[in-house]
């Protein structure tokens, strides 16, 4: 067979156009080369997807003895989870109707109403990405300055401050995004038909983005729900037989619960710690699933 | 309705001002009583009423850069592999999956670390890297516990990762096919594909993307509390126990000893919120500065 190499300087025998494109010595070893590399990424995401599997896996494996009826009804002073169940979900509720009204409408504002280029919308996608990068245990602190010095208590309201300051920039940022999705021409024909811009956003934007709207709010909410950090420094002293949840006192949660019970030296009190995690965990699990299915539905309904 | 909205962009950057402006006022007992000395002193005694920052600034620093290190090749790789190489059935069940891993809350992630990660890397991990590279002092001789600043930065991956692989998956979707056929019609090899064309025009955005990740890693608080096993000054050896800012912050405001600990914790706050905002803003400028900005703007 004539190799390459052979053929061409010379130019004295051309190449055998019948013979099998086989790979000669350089190509064989690049694409080797590009095999390995190939089997390296792909190592790279089954460890990715093995860390997922590892720690649910974990979770499940050490929490699943603690799951019961009773461990989800009763009180944590009968060696339960209600209360701190309930409290997250208040202050977790408290959070997002802070944060939703304003993430919306901040993501409204950037998309109908400053010009993309205009130095309003640009200063404020900035202060979003510093909000975004923000430690949460800065704003657990900042919290602590805002309301806790000055009521001179922790709160479940404080910690609800917290979440809110958590979820603010996601939520606008995702309602940015989605609308920035909505078609042009669906406003072109709002314009056209004279309606008012205020009128156009209520009924032909914000419908056609819902979906991806609510997505983009679950997510934030399902990522605040799990933050311990702000409620460490806001919402870390409560009475944990407590079954009232007014929010101007502490309230219970699952994330401190968590927190304060791994290291307790008694296996009871770490299986309930790992039971309280797998409650968590499927809970955030759960809503980062459906969350997915309904913004794969409303893309399916916009054509994207 | 403009106004409305306005207002609501008004109230974002508000909130924006109030952090600095608590944190800082937060701060200044400390401030005035210490000065700048307060970052670069190692003490941190606050019985004695000594406050010094250097050793958590240590602590936060070397178990972000361990988490990085270990991060962004695997990320990238994992971005590689999402955007170029997985047949797309592959990739509508990974990408989602790399995802959720950035949803398990910090609390769970570090009690997964305290119970299943740390004795794993004291009793295999560590003493690997003491026998082969004992003679670099960062790998001193193993605690028991496994608490260390060496396993909180192997367990900060469990974050920073799936940042990294998400972001660097966007940026090399961006790459217009054109250039990918042009370089695949030369004959390149994937490998090469990558190499000749994909990593150059997106180098920016992947460092960028690495930026942002190492800045998760520097503000997390809950996670490196329970993984860094609360040690105090400065070691040179990666596995003994240390402190980083968010994790003292963490672990002593709920309790303090002294009038002036709170207003240090607050100044400990101060100085990681400029970590913070550095490292935002480095990653916008390194991503903006190629255009490349709209890429990263999930």
């Amino acid at each position: 067979m004539t190799t390459r190499s052979e053929a061409m300087p010379g130019g004295a025998s051309l190449p055998d156009p019948t013979a099998p494109l086989s790979p000669t010595g350089n190509l064989r070893r690049r694409v080797a080369i590009s095999r390995l590399v190939d089997a390296a990424a792909m190592g790279a995401a089954l460890i990715a997807v093995a860390l997922l599997v590892g720690v649910a896996f974990t979770v499940l494996k050490r929490g699943i003895s603690a799951i019961s009826v009773d461990f989800l009804t009763s009180n944590q002073a009968e060696g339960g989870i209600a209360n701190a169940l309930l409290g997250t979900i208040e202050i977790v509720a408290i959070g997002a109707l802070l944060a939703m009204p304003t993430g919306i409408l901040t993501g409204i504002y950037l998309t109908e109403f400053a010009g993309p280029r205009s130095r309003s919308a640009r200063a404020l996608k900035l202060v979003l990405d510093l909000l975004q990068g923000l430690p949460t245990i800065i704003v657990g602190v900042v919290v602590f300055g805002l309301l806790v010095v000055p009521m001179q208590r922790e709160t479940g309201f404080a910690g609800a401050v917290a979440y809110a300051i958590v979820m603010l920039p996601m939520i606008a940022r995702a309602s940015q995004e989605v609308l920035l999705l909505v078609p042009g021409s669906l406003r072109e024909a709002a314009d056209a038909l004279g309606v008012d811009r205020w009128r156009s956003v209520l009924t032909v934007i914000l419908p056609a983005a819902m979906g991806g709207i609510v997505t983009g709010a679950i997510l934030a909410i399902a990522r605040a729900a799990g933050e311990t950090a702000p409620l460490l420094i806001c919402n870390s002293i409560y009475n944990p037989t407590t079954v009232g949840l007014d929010p101007f006192q502490g309230v219970p949660s699952i994330p401190m619960y968590i927190f304060t019970t791994y290291d307790l030296p008694t296996e009871t009190a770490l299986t309930r710690a790992w039971g309280a995690a797998l409650v968590l965990l499927t809970i955030i699990l759960i809503a980062n699933v459906g969350a997915r299915v309904v913004l794969a539905r409303s893309r399916a309904k916009m054509g994207i | 309705m403009y106004g409305l909205c306005a207002a609501a962009g008004l109230l974002t950057v508000l909130v924006l001002g109030e952090v600095i402006y608590q944190v800082a006022k937060g701060a200044s007992p400390s401030i005035s009583e210490f000065g700048l000395s307060f970052v670069f002193h190692t003490r941190w005694a606050p019985n004695f009423n000594m406050f010094g920052a250097l050793a958590a600034i240590y602590g936060t620093i070397v178990s972000s850069f361990i988490a990085i290190a270990i991060s962004a090749p695997l990320g990238i790789a994992i971005g590689l592999y999402m955007s170029l190489m997985a047949p797309p059935r592959v990739r509508t069940v990974v990408g989602p999956l790399v995802e959720m891993l950035a949803a398990i809350p910090s609390v769970i992630v570090g009690f997964w670390g305290v119970v299943v990660l740390a004795p794993f890397i004291a009793h295999h991990v560590e003493p690997f890297l003491h026998n082969v590279f004992g003679f670099i002092p960062l790998f001193g001789p193993p605690q028991t516990t496994g608490l260390s600043i060496f396993t909180a930065g192997v367990g900060l991956t469990v974050m920073v990762l799936p940042i990294v692989a998400a972001l660097s998956r966007d940026l090399f979707l961006t790459v217009p096919q054109d250039l990918k056929d042009g370089a695949a019609a030369l004959g390149a090899t994937r490998w090469e594909i990558i190499r000749g064309v994909v990593l150059p025009t997106t180098v920016s955005g992947v460092a960028a993307a690495t930026v942002l990740g190492l800045g998760r890693a520097l503000g997390e608080a809950i996670a490196v509390t329970q993984m860094m096993g609360d040690g105090s000054g400065i070691h040179v050896n990666l596995f003994l126990p240390g402190n980083s800012l968010s994790s003292r912050i963490a672990s002593e405001f709920p309790s303090p000893e002294s009038k002036l600990h709170i207003p240090s914790l607050f100044y400990l706050a101060l100085i990681l919120l400029v970590i913070g905002l550095a490292t935002s803003l480095l990653a916008r400028m390194i991503a903006s500065r190629f255009d490349v900005e709209k890429r990263l703007a999930r």
